[in-house]
């Protein structure tokens, strides 16, 4: 366990003795214990449209949230205004409200031997804000142009976008902790429209992201994946419903892996809101499925040094070989369970702290998205979920999906306004074949799968 | 904590008032140091700029395995400043009003124009405006003690609803939003808009089998609104109930068949199927489904559809937009006919098309734009009772989760939560959770009976676009629609 609680930078800065003096005054105004979050960011975003700049926005922010315990009662304020004012209204409101709140013996931070930073991940690159304006508008242009540029049927657009943002993280208990780090990330997008001779619109988009601009993508690549994205979609049609088997483009395997997540929060274990409640050790998935979020992946986007309660993060494998291994926890869920917090704890500004994840994905198989397809006769590509129908109570799942019908291994014509439905207890099981197209764009991956038994409404 | 006002006053007088003493007196501003920053903001040219001061103060308290686990208060503060130069926006935005800070951003904002000064209109003009909901504040500290009593209560009620209702959650949320927004043109308005939702969630179980049921509402109202109109035992026992009912739910039904959606929150399918097409900047650009079908059929002639935003103490109600432009009640589709787009100031200038107040932004970060009020359907002729009676096999769904639309194809879906099977005109089995997909612009055409009973949601509904959030809300007298798609599992 790492012990270090001091900055991960050298210097202590201004936001880092804020918080600390933040806490040290909530104590002294009577808190039994006391933790405080600053975040400070800034953000620069342009939108190019039809080769013209559309929007320009830039500009920072910070703001302060207090989370306050009077013995097992405890209370949180928030509050942009660092004027005097501000801070002794955000800690005598924080000191109040827990008054009113009830016992509960489960509430506190962590024990001082669980706080710690893991240092630099190398989560900071200032160069995100090297560009001048001229060329940050430049990114956005090129990406649009080489997504309008693919095909003489990519006829409007959604536009081109450059973002690029940084933050300041800085959190500091009763215990003695201070810890603060910085992340940068930049990213280039396009969102072109599609029209078919009848006129017939599809719209898709792509983008890259990346903490350092030496490694984004460049705006030509995501334009031209974006276009081949929308162009595949001209001429979707209904088809009648039917039970094939379905593989899911990595994009919607992703948000197979959210409800993955959601399933093991913590939070909804202990409230029975889970089908996976009370299945730890059981075989949830088929015996090809291993899950893991890591929260130290260097330069990962789902990567920080401590969690929102200051608890170093970690690597926790949570479904290994199908078999669930671990829910992901914070203190205060780890405590309700009889277990020992996993580092997931995620803080806003206010409330009690969530459970987030590190980066969370599902481990890569053998097989190229190609050989998956290729295996199947009759069946369907998706390309995109719509809506939220996911019952993560029961594990009941019907959402709409747009995608490509697969016919003797091959991908033929697109397909949209049709449903799947099934089970995700059932999902999980009859996950058959996995890609080997694992890639991170964003904290939660996954690669291409082909699931069995699902059914499509259609006609 | 207080409120940068004591709670008082209910004239529309008084609440200017109080809005100019907030931002004149407790962050020093000026009427001069308004021209000022709108003069910088036009320094580089521009057609037009304004600036969005917002204070916003909330509170939340929740109750979780019938203990109060934890309350939060927090305040937020900022100014917005926006330059439009053509179809181009510039934006920047501070949380520090201090002068320096906010000319900063007006300079920032002003980069998207290249051209010579121009000046702002001197001297602002107020619009005198509807007042559609109390500006007591709802956040007074008094009141954090009856706020948990609510929530207990709620508890409770979902408790005693059933011995299987195993898991309860209730929550009271409440915020007090104070605006002034200062354009080029003269305009001028403040507004304090009160905000208050309750919820509850709900787990049941028996044997193995578990279900959950949720409920909430509430709107531009003030605490006693939950102690009258809509209690906690309402909202928990609603909760309790659909769980129940959910333990006992058969496999959905699979592919086109006849559908009757219940009046009230069911009207998220006009919110998703045509409102968020005829949100005038997707057609500004030709992006939405909808676009250029303005006097063509889109509806059954049964349907009249409008954006209401002057309903009193609703929760999609505003009494100016977040452009400080009144708010009105627009007809959308009549008897079927497309009539017209929703706009904010940007579209409307470049369409030629009257601004019809709904430039709405979540924050004082964020660059307004074309959004929804209260959309609802106008109510017809036929009785609930006749309408499921014409049903030989089909779906009655009463009860919806979210849904979502591709704005480019016009593919929408919404997932009810709570929904039954039809079976020879009469009400049978409770449904699994299930989707219901359909067409934008031919979806309404198969509308074939509209309900004499409109009702509009309880109020809970939010809307995200561009990752923006704004509280709207919905509305549907019962309706058939003749073919949609259901996406269950049952053959």
């Amino acid at each position: 366990m790492a012990t270090n609680t001091q900055t991960v930078n050298e210097v202590e800065t201004e936001l880092s003795e804020l918080a600390a003096s933040v806490v040290e005054r909530a104590m002294k105004a009577g808190a039994t214990a006391a933790e405080a979050v600053v975040r400070e960011g800034s953000e620069f975003s342009t939108v190019v449209r039809m080769g013209e700049v559309e929007t320009l926005k830039e500009s920072g922010s910070r703001a302060i949230g207090l989370r306050a315990f009077l013995g097992h009662r405890t209370a949180s304020t928030y509050s942009s205004d660092f004027s005097k004012d501000g801070i002794q209204r955000l800690i005598s409101g924080a000191l109040e409200l827990a008054r009113v709140t009830s016992e509960d013996a489960y509430a506190g931070i962590p024990e001082p031997d669980q706080l710690g930073s893991l240092g630099d991940l190398k989560l900071y690159y200032e160069d995100v804000y090297s560009l001048p304006p001229e060329e940050r508008i430049d990114y956005a242009r090129r990406a649009e142009r080489a997504a309008l540029e693919a095909d003489p049927r990519m006829k409007n657009s959604d536009g081109g976008s450059f973002d690029a943002a940084i933050g300041h993280k800085v959190l500091a208990n009763s215990h003695g902790f201070v810890g603060e780090f910085r992340r940068s990330y930049c990213s280039v997008a396009a969102a072109p429209i599609a029209q078919d001779e009848n006129g017939n619109m599809q719209r898709d988009s792509w983008y890259a992201l990346a903490r350092t601009i030496a490694k984004l993508e460049s705006p030509e690549s995501v334009g031209r994946e974006a276009a081949r994205r929308t162009l595949r979609r001209l001429g979707s049609r209904k088809i009648a419903s039917t039970q094939v088997p379905i593989v899911l483009d990595p994009t919607v395997a992703e948000s197979i892996l959210d409800n993955i997540f959601d399933a093991v929060d913590g939070g909804a274990i202990y409230r029975q809101s889970s089908f996976l409640a009370n299945k730890l050790g059981e075989q949830v998935a088929a015996s090809n499925i291993t899950v893991v979020d890591d929260g130290t992946m260097p330069g990962g986007f789902g990567t920080e040094p401590f969690d929102g309660e200051g608890v170093p993060t970690r690597r926790t494998v949570v479904i290994e070989n199908g078999v669930l291994k671990s829910y992901l926890l914070n203190t205060y869920t780890a405590k309700k369970l009889g277990m020992k917090t996993t580092g997931n704890a995620s803080r806003g500004l206010a409330g009690t702290p969530g459970i987030g994840s590190g980066n969370f994905y599902l481990q890569k198989g053998d097989r190229t998205p190609q050989q998956i397809i290729g295996n199947i006769k009759q069946g369907l590509y998706v390309v995109q979920f719509l809506g939220f129908g996911v019952n993560m109570v029961t594990g009941d799942f019907s959402r709409g999906v747009s995608g490509l019908w697969i016919e003797n291994g091959e991908l033929t014509y697109p397909v949209e306004e049709v449903t799947v439905a099934g089970n995700l207890k059932d999902m999980l099981n009859n996950i058959s074949e996995i890609g080997n197209d694992l890639e991170f764009r964003g904290s939660t991956a996954a690669p291409t799968l082909r699931i069995d038994g699902m059914t499509i409404a259609g006609e | 904590m207080d409120g940068p006002f004591p709670a008082s006053g209910t004239s529309n007088k008084r609440a200017m008032t109080q809005n100019q003493n907030l931002f004149f007196q407790k962050f020093g501003i000026t009427p001069n140091d308004l021209q000022r920053y709108l003069g910088e903001a036009l320094s580089a040219g521009g057609d037009y700029a304004d600036l969005y001061f917002e204070y916003l103060t909330s509170t939340s308290i929740s109750v979780d395995e019938s203990i109060v686990k934890s309350a939060s208060q927090g305040i937020s503060a900022g100014c917005g400043v926006r330059v439009l130069a053509g179809e181009r926006t510039g934006y920047a935005y501070t949380d520090d009003l201090a002068p320096e800070k906010i000319l900063r951003a007006a300079r920032t904002a002003a980069l998207i124009a290249r051209g010579p000064a121009k000046s702002p209109i001197e001297g602002f003009k107020e619009n005198l405006n509807h007042q559609l909901y109390p500006v007591a504040s709802p956040s007074a500290d008094a009141d954090i003690a009856a706020k948990l009593e609510l929530v207990m209560r709620a508890d409770r009620a979902a408790r005693a609803y059933d011995p299987r209702v195993v898991q309860v959650r209730a929550g009271y949320f409440d915020e007090m939003r104070q605006i002034l927004v200062i354009g080029s043109d003269g305009t001028f308005a403040t507004d304090l808009q009160p905000m208050a939702r309750f919820t509850v969630n709900t787990i049941a179980k028996s044997g193995e089998n578990s279900a959950k049921g949720a409920a909430g509402g509430g709107g531009r109202v003030g605490i006693d609104f939950f102690m009258t109109e809509k209690t906690p035992e309402h909202f928990a026992q609603d909760a309790a109930r659909q769980a129940i009912i959910q333990l006992g739910a058969v496999e959905a039904p699979a592919g086109e068949m006849e559908v009757v959606l219940g009046p009230g929150w069911p009207g998220i399918l006009l919110h998703e199927a045509i409102g968020h097409g005829l949100e005038a900047d997707f057609n500004r650009k030709g992006t939405s489904a909808f676009s250029g079908m303005v006097g063509k059929r889109v509806a059954s002639d049964k349907c009249t559809v409008v954006d209401n935003g002057t309903l009193p103490s609703r929760r999609g109600s505003i009494n100016v937009d977040d452009e400080g432009s009144p708010t009105q009640n627009t007809v959308l589709i009549e008897k079927g006919i497309l009539k017209g787009y929703l706009s904010d100031k940007l579209s409307a200038k470049l369409m030629g098309v009257p601004d019809t107040g709904n430039g709405r932004r979540e924050s004082y970060a964020h660059i307004p734009m074309p959004r929804m009020t209260n959309t609802y359907m106008l109510a017809g002729d036929d009785s609930p009772e006749d309408i499921i009676k014409s049903v030989k096999r089909g779906v009655y769904a009463v009860n919806f989760g979210g849904g979502q639309v591709d704005i480019t194809n016009g593919k929408f879906v919404f997932s009810a939560s709570e929904a039954y099977m039809i079976e020879n005109g009469h009400v049978t089995a409770p449904l699994k959770n299930c989707t219901l997909i359909g067409n934008g612009p031919d979806a309404l055409t198969k509308v074939s009976m509209v309900g004499n009973d409109l009702e509009l949601d309880e109020g809970v509904g939010t809307c995200g676009k561009d990752g923006q959030s704004v509280p709207v809300g919905v509305g549907i007298p019962t309706l058939k629609l003749d073919s949609m798609t259901v996406g269950g599992t049952a053959r």
